[in-house]
């Protein structure tokens, strides 16, 4: 079984897309589109990488990253924002908050593979 | 008769901008040049023959002369000269200019206006963008369903060994995000198509009712008579859209109707003409000050006057503006205007008198006051709101004008305490 990965974005056709790459890549992949939910989601089965989208309905990526990194479990996790606004307020406030890396839309496939890859470290499958 | 009396100063400037000796020019036309010395310092008189042959001379109209330019034209020249100082016009010469050049001297002052009216329409453009959560909702949409095709279809074209349920899977989803990417994209298009018409697409109820009581006028003859309803004025209006503009725009109406039964307009205008003072019209008529100054506001004839009202939190909720007193459409006002002071002072009546930035400054007395209304309960926080009539003075009203702007972004006010924006105004840099 390869590395985890969970997706948290509630465009249901993007979640399927990616999911599908991600898979044929080799990951095990994980979904999950509420934002309100989101942490607890994650905190019940931590990923090896956490793609987080930031608007989300009931709650922010944003919110929902600084609770992430505010846990001793989740402070180090790999986590992949996705936004469809790449204004640089949103940027410097996802660096600020502690994001392991940025992507607007639309991003392409390959860019969101290699984007997990690199973030799962020299040993990703 | 006051222009004769520089009609010799301007024959003086055309000469000496000619570089034509003075007593060439007298001998020129038959005179000493002593008396043409006299006359250029104004202590003669002059008119007929001579000013025609003096005309003819300098190669003037005997009319520029005698009367000048246009004195709006110079106003509008100079206001232009001032937008760019840098460019060190030559103020000081701005009626030779404009008599020996005079068309071009329109076409100066038609661009000042053009530009003026063009910078007007880009702060109301600007203020969509930025503040438009239409815009942006439709922008996110359309970036998030492109980003689902773009997807989809580079695995439909990139996976050869694709598994034909996951196909068709994935081409049902593009099928689906295309219809949807139609709908945002064409709701973008419309939304855009009706922007360019930014007097017909307000985008808060408190423009909807700005721009309804602009074209309703603020003067109501059928509520003054008793013959109109404030529900059917409301319902005949196409500019209404959103149900809380009708509310809004009701309330508004219910309150006119209310102050034209408490002070029929007859009788107010005698007493306003009488009295001229709010707090005296006020304790003739039993109501409160703040519906003496919008029943000011709402008279008929005698000189124009400005009103606005706002709430505890200065949201503008009237805003009829006078000529000079720029209201803007929507947004705030200038946090120095006397009705914000008289939130900060309930029941405290002010009087201001204001000067509107310009080139050629305006200035304007204004009366405000702000009264707290218990409609929640007496237990409850009052709501407050605050009145202020603005009525224009003659520009040689002198004293202490407190200085004001319509709104930070069309302000020159460069170095103004209470600036909350920059200025969009190339002048203040």
């Amino acid at each position: 079984m390869g590395k985890q990965v969970l997706v948290i974005e509630d465009e249901p056709n993007i979640v399927e897309a990616i999911s599908f790459i991600l898979a044929r890549d080799g990951w095990s992949v994980g979904t999950h589109a509420n934002g309100e939910t989101a942490t607890e989601a994650v905190l019940a089965n931590v990923p090896d990488v956490l793609i987080l989208d930031v608007m989300l309905p009931g709650r922010s990526g944003f919110d929902i990253l600084q609770e992430l990194r505010g846990d001793p479990a989740t402070r180090t996790l790999p986590v992949l924002m996705l936004t469809a606004r790449g204004q640089k307020k949103d940027r410097e406030l996802a660096d600020r908050l502690g994001v392991s890396r940025f992507m607007t839309k639309p991003f392409s496939n390959a860019e969101v593979l290699e984007a997990v890859r690199d973030l799962a470290g020299p040993t990703a499958s | 008769m006051p222009q004769s009396r520089l009609t010799g100063s301007r024959i003086r400037e055309r000469r000496l901008v000619s570089g034509i000796r003075q007593a060439d020019l007298a001998r020129s036309v038959g005179i000493s040049p002593a008396y043409l010395n006299l006359i250029e310092h104004n202590r003669r008189r002059i008119g007929g023959k001579l000013l025609v042959d003096l005309a003819r001379e300098l190669g003037a109209e005997p009319v520029t002369l005698a009367e000048g330019a246009e004195a709006a034209l110079l106003g509008a020249m100079r206001d232009a000269a001032g937008r760019f100082p840098d460019q060190e016009a030559e103020v000081d010469r701005t009626e030779d200019f404009a008599g020996r050049f005079s068309g071009w001297a329109r076409l100066v002052a038609a661009q000042h206006t053009r530009i003026e009216e063009l910078e007007r329409l880009v702060e109301a453009l600007s203020d969509r963008l930025t503040h438009d959560p239409h815009l942006a909702a439709s922008l996110h949409d359309v970036l998030s369903t492109v980003t689902a095709i773009r997807s989809a279809a580079s695995i439909l074209t990139d996976t050869t060994d694709i598994d034909p349920d996951w196909q068709a899977r994935f081409l049902r989803n593009v099928g689906e995000d295309s219809a949807r990417l139609t709908d945002s994209a064409q709701g973008l298009v419309d939304y855009l198509e009706a922007g360019t018409n930014v007097e017909a697409t307000p985008i808060s109820p408190q423009e909807e009712v700005a721009v309804f009581h602009e074209a309703l006028g603020f003067h109501i003859p059928s509520l003054e008579d008793g013959s109109g309803e404030p529900q059917d004025l409301v319902a005949a209006s196409d500019g209404l859209q959103s149900t809380a503009a009708r509310d809004l725009a009701a309330r508004v109406l219910e309150r006119y109707r209310a102050d034209a039964r408490a002070m029929p307009a007859d009788d107010f205008a005698a007493a306003w003409n009488e009295l001229g003072d709010p707090g005296l019209v006020a304790a003739r008529f039993q109501v409160d000050p703040a519906a003496v100054l919008r029943r000011v506001a709402a008279l008929p004839d005698g000189p124009a006057t400005g009103l606005v009202t706002c709430d505890g939190s200065g949201a503008l909720s009237v805003r009829k503006p006078v000529d000079g007193f720029a209201v803007p459409r929507f947004g705030a006002g200038c946090p120095l205007w006397p009705v914000y002071q008289a939130l900060a002072r309930p029941a405290q009546p002010i009087r201001t008198l204001v000067e509107m930035p310009g080139r050629t400054p305006r200035r304007f007395t204004c009366l405000a006051i702000s009264q707290a209304h218990l409609s929640g309960g007496f237990g409850a926080p009052p709501v407050f709101e605050a009145t202020m009539l603005i009525l224009p003075e003659d520009a040689s009203t002198g004293g202490e004008a407190l200085p004001v702007g319509g709104s930070c972004r069309v302000c020159p006010r460069a170095d103004c305490a209470a600036r909350r924006e920059p200025s969009i105004l190339s002048g203040s840099g």
